[in-house]
C-alpha cells in the first residue's frame, strides 16, 4: 500500500491545468458579466446574454475549422489521432453552435419581437448546425468505426467548403426579400470600451473551455478505441 | 485524355443500359415528383394569383425530392449485386467511376425533369419553356448530381440509408436550391432580371467547386 495508485495521483497534466484555468476564468467571467458590465441603455439586462452568445458563436466557427484541418490530415496520414481530434472538435462545435443558437433565440424574443429571423447569419449558423449534426450521425450509422471516420472526414471537408457559399446565397436571398425587422447590425460599432473588454475576456474564457472539452473528449475517444480493441480481441480468443 | 474519358463513358453507358432494361429509377422518380406537386396543390391551394410566387418553390422541392430518389437508387443497385466491388476491382481511376456515376444520375434527373416540367406548367399554369429556366435546371441538376453521387456512395454503406442521403444532401445543396428557386421565379414570374446574373453564376461556382472536390474525396469514400 505504500506505492500510490498511479491513476489516482494528482498530476499537472494539460487537462488538469485547463480545468483549473477554465473554472477560474469562468467564475471571473460570470462576475464581470453580471456585476461589472454596465446595463445596456436600450436593450436592458437581456443584452448580457451577448457575452455568452458571441464567444460561443466565434468558437464554434473555430471548432469547425479544426474539424476541417483534422479531417484533411486524417485522410492524408491515416493517423487515428487526427480522427479523434476531428471527432472531438465536431462534437464540441455542435454543442457550442446549439448554445449559440439557443442564446440567440432567447435574446431575439424580447429585442426583435420574434424567436427567429431568416437573417443571413442566423440561417447560415442553422445550416452549419445541420451539416455537423449530419457529420456526427454518419459516424454513428457507419458499419464500422474506420469507415465512419472516413465518411465523417469527407463530410467535414465538404461541409466547411460549403459554408461560405451558403452564407453568400442566404445573404443575397435576404437582400431580395425585404426584411420586416431591422437586424442586429446597429449595435456592432457602438460598444463601450468596458463592454468590449468583457467581451474579449469572455471569448478567452470560452476558448479555454473549448480547449478543455476538446482535449478531454480526444482522450476519451482514445480510451473508447482501446476498449473496443480489447473487446474485439476477447471475442476472437473466445473468452 | 482518352484513357480518362473512355471508362467514364463505359460506366455511364452501363447505367443507361441497366435503366433501359429495368426503367425502375426514372419511372418511380417521375411518379413521385408528380405526386409531390399534386400534394402541394392541395396543401397550398395554388390560385392563379399566387402561382408565380409558389410555382418555383413547388417545382424545386419536387425536383430535389425526385433527385434524391434517383441518386439513392443509383448506388443501392450497385450495392445489392456487389457491383461496386466489381467496379472498384477494374483498373480504372476512382475519378472515372465517380464521373461516370454522376453523369448517369445527371441524365436520369434531366429526363425526369423534362417529363415533369410540362406537366407542372400545365397543372400550375406557367410558361415552361423559357431559356433561362432551362439553363437553371441544367446547372442546378449538375450540382445535385455531383454532390448527390458523393453522398449516396456514403449513405448506401450505412444503416438507414434512405434517411442518411437527404440528411447529408440537403444542407450542403442549399445554395443551389436557393439559387434555382430565385432564378426560376424570375424566369416564370418575369420579374426584374437583375437577379439572374447573380444566381446563375452562384450555381455555376458551386458546380465547378464540387466537381473538383467530390471526385477527390470520393476515392476516400469507396476505398476498402
Amino acid at each position: 500500500m505504500a506505492t500510490a495508485d498511479p491513476v489516482r495521483q494528482p498530476r499537472l497534466s494539460l487537462t488538469n491545468l485547463l480545468v483549473v484555468l477554465g473554472a477560474a476564468l469562468m467564475l471571473a467571467d460570470v462576475y464581470l458579466i453580471f456585476m461589472v458590465a454596465p446595463t445596456d441603455s436600450v436593450l436592458g439586462d437581456v443584452q448580457r446574454i451577448f457575452y455568452f452568445h458571441v464567444p460561443m458563436a466565434i468558437m464554434s466557427f473555430l471548432a469547425f475549422f479544426v474539424v476541417f484541418v483534422a479531417s484533411i490530415l486524417y485522410l492524408a496520414r491515416r493517423d487515428q489521432q487526427w480522427d479523434r481530434l476531428a471527432h472531438a472538435a465536431a462534437e464540441t462545435g455542435v454543442v457550442y453552435v446549439t448554445l449559440a443558437l439557443l442564446t440567440g433565440i432567447i435574446w431575439a424574443r424580447p429585442v426583435w419581437g420574434t424567436w427567429w429571423q431568416w437573417e443571413p447569419r442566423l440561417t447560415t449558423t442553422l445550416i452549419l448546425w445541420l451539416i455537423y449534426v449530419a457529420c456526427l450521425m454518419i459516424r454513428a450509422y457507419a458499419p464500422n468505426p474506420t469507415q465512419g471516420a472516413r465518411y465523417a472526414a469527407v463530410v467535414g471537408i465538404v461541409g466547411f467548403v460549403d459554408v461560405p457559399i451558403v452564407y453568400y446565397s442566404v445573404q443575397w436571398w435576404r437582400s431580395i426579400h425585404p426584411s420586416a425587422v431591422v437586424g442586429p447590425l446597429a449595435e456592432a460599432g457602438a460598444l463601450e470600451p468596458v463592454m468590449q473588454g468583457i467581451l474579449l475576456f469572455s471569448c478567452l474564457t470560452f476558448l479555454v473551455l473549448y480547449l478543455y472539452l476538446v482535449v478531454e473528449r480526444t482522450a476519451l475517444r482514445g480510451l473508447e478505441d482501446q476498449v473496443r480493441l480489447l473487446k474485439f480481441s476477447m471475442r476472437r480468443t473466445g473468452r | 485524355m482518352n484513357s480518362i474519358l473512355q471508362p467514364v463513358a463505359i460506366i455511364f453507358w452501363k447505367d443507361i443500359l441497366l435503366e433501359l432494361r429495368s426503367k425502375d429509377i426514372i419511372v418511380s422518380a417521375a411518379v413521385f415528383g408528380f405526386l409531390v406537386v399534386v400534394v402541394f396543390n392541395f396543401a397550398l391551394n395554388v390560385t392563379p394569383r399566387l402561382v408565380t410566387q409558389l410555382a418555383p418553390g413547388i417545382l424545386w422541392v419536387a425536383f430535389a425530392f425526385a433527385g434524391t430518389l434517383v441518386m439513392n437508387r443509383s448506388f443501392v443497385r450497385e450495392k445489392e449485386q456487389g457491383g461496386l466491388e466489381g467496379l472498384l476491382l477494374t483498373p480504372v481511376s476512382r475519378d472515372a467511376i465517380f464521373l461516370g456515376k454522376a453523369l448517369a444520375s445527371f441524365w436520369f434527373m434531366l429526363i425526369v425533369e423534362a417529363a415533369l416540367l410540362p406537366v407542372f406548367a400545365a397543372l400550375l399554369g406557367f410558361a415552361a419553356f423559357s431559356r433561362i429556366l432551362l439553363l437553371t435546371i441544367v446547372l442546378a441538376t449538375l450540382g445535385f448530381a455531383t454532390v448527390g453521387t458523393l453522398f449516396s456512395a456514403i449513405a448506401v454503406q450505412t444503416r438507414s440509408r434512405e434517411i442518411m442521403l437527404p440528411v447529408l444532401f440537403f444542407p450542403i445543396i442549399l445554395p443551389v436550391i436557393i439559387g434555382a428557386v430565385e432564378a426560376s421565379s424570375q424566369a416564370i414570374g418575369g420579374g426584374a432580371s437583375g437577379g439572374i446574373s447573380r444566381w446563375l453564376p452562384l450555381i455555376g461556382v458551386f458546380d465547378a467547386l464540387f466537381l473538383v472536390i467530390c471526385p477527390w474525396v470520393f476515392s476516400f469514400v469507396v476505398e476498402e
